[in-house]
């Protein structure tokens, strides 16, 4: 039996199941959900030996032959999205077990957590463009649910300025697909691709690209469209701010787009220097604006921006070597981000402030979280032994390698920068005087397991560069992406 | 109009006592046919989920409530989304996800004739309708909260 | 030509709503707006002059149909708009009933 729509089929039901039985029986929706997470990820990992060695499996829902019917597609990349998402959704299930006990009507939370997950992993799998869009809306309109999920002014403030953000992103997304449509008559991605090839390619081509960029370009909060990003964020609960921030907008705007625009379009040189323009501008201006936050988790958003900006330099780029990196930093950056906000929700939790000013001496008072913080932020800002250090020295190298020398230096000096706030945050929250009177509330097991992991998974993160490793996990998914236009062939090749 | 009895006026009244159970009845017959005509799941669901709603603002809230309440509207929602999926998933038994497991499908313009495409409209009727009531019902309890 | 151009000018009065009007009521109806335009357009896509209805009749052939997939598309589209339009009422009244009022811009705690 394949594997493949057991990603989409698991959490929708458990989200049906949670929302039929979560109120009647106790710990029922825990239960189900921590399974459902741990059962998902080990089938991520487990779809990582299937496409070992560059092979391509193609699903066919209903039977239906791929032109004509939905097909779902197990490739390189999607086995790694697969993972990455699976991997923190997991870490967040379990944090958020005991973290959500501040809030009436559990359930209702991971029916939608569920939801959402359902809506990546459906992004994540399928092969169709329009069923991308009905996958990229369930995920969305969970996740404007969830920001808005304590119902707290601010909350629903966020909430609607990220709705209404939200929605025009995919009225333009739908406007893209309806013009794709009407240009080649297809809506199967490896279909359009192959059309796409046997057409001259015409303006419209290039409209329908800038109309992908702003709606993806959006859910991704590139700079000129982030304004959403810096208020939903915060606002949501802390094992949510960790799941967008983490997965959310590299799977609704990062993958989605790349799919787009390498598998189906083909790599453009107009399109891919806009790439490394709004990546540039995300990478300084998310920077420039994360110093003078004081408030913990808007800094932290900030800074999710300007670690955007790296994933789209690099894609910009688009060698090989670039690839590889844009991909590890995309890992990195979902794993050290998480991190850092399941870190100020624990923070928050035990202190009940989020403002830098007013914390202080943590240090001795919560080792874990302390020590975790640490690892999280000294990983973010690139310090040598920790996982980001070598994906933003991969991301220097593709630059250096493809002549982008200025480019090179900018993403140095982004990183000094990263580090100079990160520095701000470990002042203000662990070191200095001792501002809080309250004793500190100690967090759970639950929490301080999954910060643990993340924080071990920051410190040996370098090892997938290792060559076994990385054949068996980055490289396949930069392989697709450089695959470009022959993504086509591949998938007729494996329906046959 | 006597002042304990909430909800509109006589005539509004006795007009809907006669024509909701109609409503409703269309909306069931839009569900059962949708395979063979225009129509089908969400058509369908809206009109069931539409009769309710012309109760609720004839006789107000509470009346309508009588008949089919948040929780049993929940739990009618949830049950049409777990339809939904197990007839997708039955579709393993002939192979794939979302198979049309009834091989002999009949023959046009007959009823049965469609294989799993009715259930899965009885299944998005079911979702639909009472998910379209719910929304109604918590619109009007935030806004009995505001005032 | 000029149906896709009057879709076109409908986006932009719905664009226009959402970003220029303060009532958060007139916003949604705003979105509503552009989700129509791109819905029509969407039909207009599949639309072919002289068609008939995508519906399997006795005495039909299937050549001067009008294409069905767009608009099996756009049904899809409306319900995710139905989705997306009760959120954000409900939202809306929610934020009424913090701050007493539907301006924009008397609601500004946060600023992006």
């Amino acid at each position: 039996m394949n594997i493949i729509p057991f990603f989409v089929i698991l959490p929708l039901g458990c989200a049906f199941l949670i929302s039929l039985f979560g109120k009647r029986i106790k710990n029922f929706s825990d239960i189900l959900a921590t399974l459902v997470s741990i059962f998902l990820f080990s089938l991520s990992l487990y779809s990582i030996f299937l496409v070992k060695g560059f092979k391509i499996l193609v699903y066919k829902v209903g039977g239906w032959v791929p032109p004509i019917g939905i097909c779902m597609v197990l490739d390189g990349l999607t086995s790694f999205m697969l993972v990455t998402v699976n991997l923190v959704s997991l870490l967040v299930v379990i944090y958020s077990l005991s973290y959500i006990e501040r809030y009436t009507e559990k359930f209702r939370f991971f029916t939608l957590f569920m939801l959402m997950l359902a809506g990546m992993n459906g992004i994540i799998v399928t092969g169709d463009l329009f069923n991308l869009f009905v996958f990229l809306e369930i995920a969305s309109i969970a996740s404007y649910a969830l920001v808005a999920f304590g119902t707290e002014a601010e909350e629903l403030e966020a909430s609607f300025k990220y709705a209404v953000m939200g929605s025009v992103a995919s009225s333009f997304i739908l406007l893209g697909i309806a013009l794709l449509y009407s240009y080649t008559s297809t809506l199967n991605m490896a279909d359009i691709a192959n059309t796409l090839a046997q057409k001259a390619s015409g303006k419209l081509l290039s409209f329908i690209s800038v109309l992908f960029l702003m709606g993806f370009g959006l859910k991704a909060a590139l700079v000129p469209f982030h304004a959403w990003l810096p208020d939903a964020h915060p606002s949501a609960p802390a094992p949510i701010s960790a799941m967008l921030s983490g997965v959310f907008i590299k799977v609704l705007g990062i993958y989605a787009l790349s799919r787009i625009l390498f598998n189906i379009f083909g790599p453009i040189m107009p399109v891919l220097n806009i790439l490394i323009v709004l990546g540039i501008l995300s990478m300084v201006v998310g920077g420039l604006l994360a110093i003078g936050q004081t408030d913990i988790k808007r800094l932290f958003a900030y800074s999710s921006i300007s670690q955007i900006g790296y994933i789209f330099l690099s894609l910009g780029i688009a060698t090989p070597l670039a690839f590889l990196a844009g991909l590890f930093h995309l890992f990195n950056h979902s794993i050290f981000k998480s991190l850092l906000f399941l870190n100020s929700g624990a923070i928050e939790y035990s202190t009940g402030t989020r403002d830098l000013r007013k914390m202080g001496g943590l240090i001795s008072k919560m080792s874990l979280t302390a020590n975790t913080n640490i690892i999280g932020s000294m990983s973010i800002s690139g310090m040598p032994p920790l996982n980001g250090f070598w994906s933003k020295l991969l991301i220097v190298l593709a630059c250096v390698q493809s002549g982008h020398f200025i480019l090179a230096i900018i993403s140095v000096l982004v990183s000094i920068l990263t580090l100079a706030y990160y520095l701000k945050v470990l002042k203000g929250v662990l070191f200095g005087a001792e501002n809080i009177e309250t004793p500190v509330k100690r967090i759970t097991f639950q929490m301080q397991f999954s910060m643990a992991i993340l924080a071990l998974i920051c410190i040996i993160g370098g090892l997938v560069l290792i060559p076994n490793l990385s054949n068996l996990f980055l490289k396949p998914a930069a392989d697709v992406l450089l695959l470009g236009k022959g993504y086509a062939k591949a998938i007729f090749g494996a329906v046959q | 109009m006597r002042s304990d009895e909430k909800g509109m006026s006589l005539i509004v009244k006795t007009i809907t006592r006669l024509t909701v159970g109609l409503i409703l009845l269309y909306g069931i017959y839009i569900v059962l046919h949708g395979h063979i005509s225009p129509g089908g799941g969400f058509a369908g669901g809206v009109i069931i989920a539409l009769s309710f709603i012309h109760l609720m603002l004839a006789f107000g809230k509470d009346y309508a409530l009588k008949k089919l309440d948040e929780a049993k509207a929940s739990i009618l929602e949830s049950l049409g989304g777990i339809m939904f999926l197990s007839v997708a998933i039955l579709g393993f038994i002939g192979g794939s996800f979302f198979l049309n497991f009834f091989l002999k499908k009949g023959e046009s313009f007959r009823l049965f004739s469609a294989g799993i495409i009715p259930l899965c409209n009885i299944a998005i009727s079911l979702k639909v309708g009472a998910g379209l009531f719910l929304i109604f019902w918590a619109l009007i309890v935030l806004y009995k909260v505001e005032r | 030509m000029s149906i896709y151009f009057l879709c076109l000018v409908l986006f932009c009065i719905g664009l226009y709503c959402v970003l220029r009007k303060r009532n958060l009521i007139k916003i949604i109806i705003g979105l509503g707006i552009i989700e129509y335009a791109v819905n029509l357009f969407f039909v207009l896509v599949g639309y072919r002059f002289g068609g008939r209805a995508p519906i399997l009749a006795k005495d039909q052939a299937v050549l001067n149909m009008v294409d069905p997939l767009p608009q099996a598309l756009v049904l899809t589209a409306i319900v995710i708009g139905l989705a997306v339009t009760a959120l954000l009422v409900a939202i809306a009244i929610r934020l009424y009933e913090r701050y007493g009022t539907f301006d924009i811009t008397k609601i500004r705690n946060l600023r992006g």
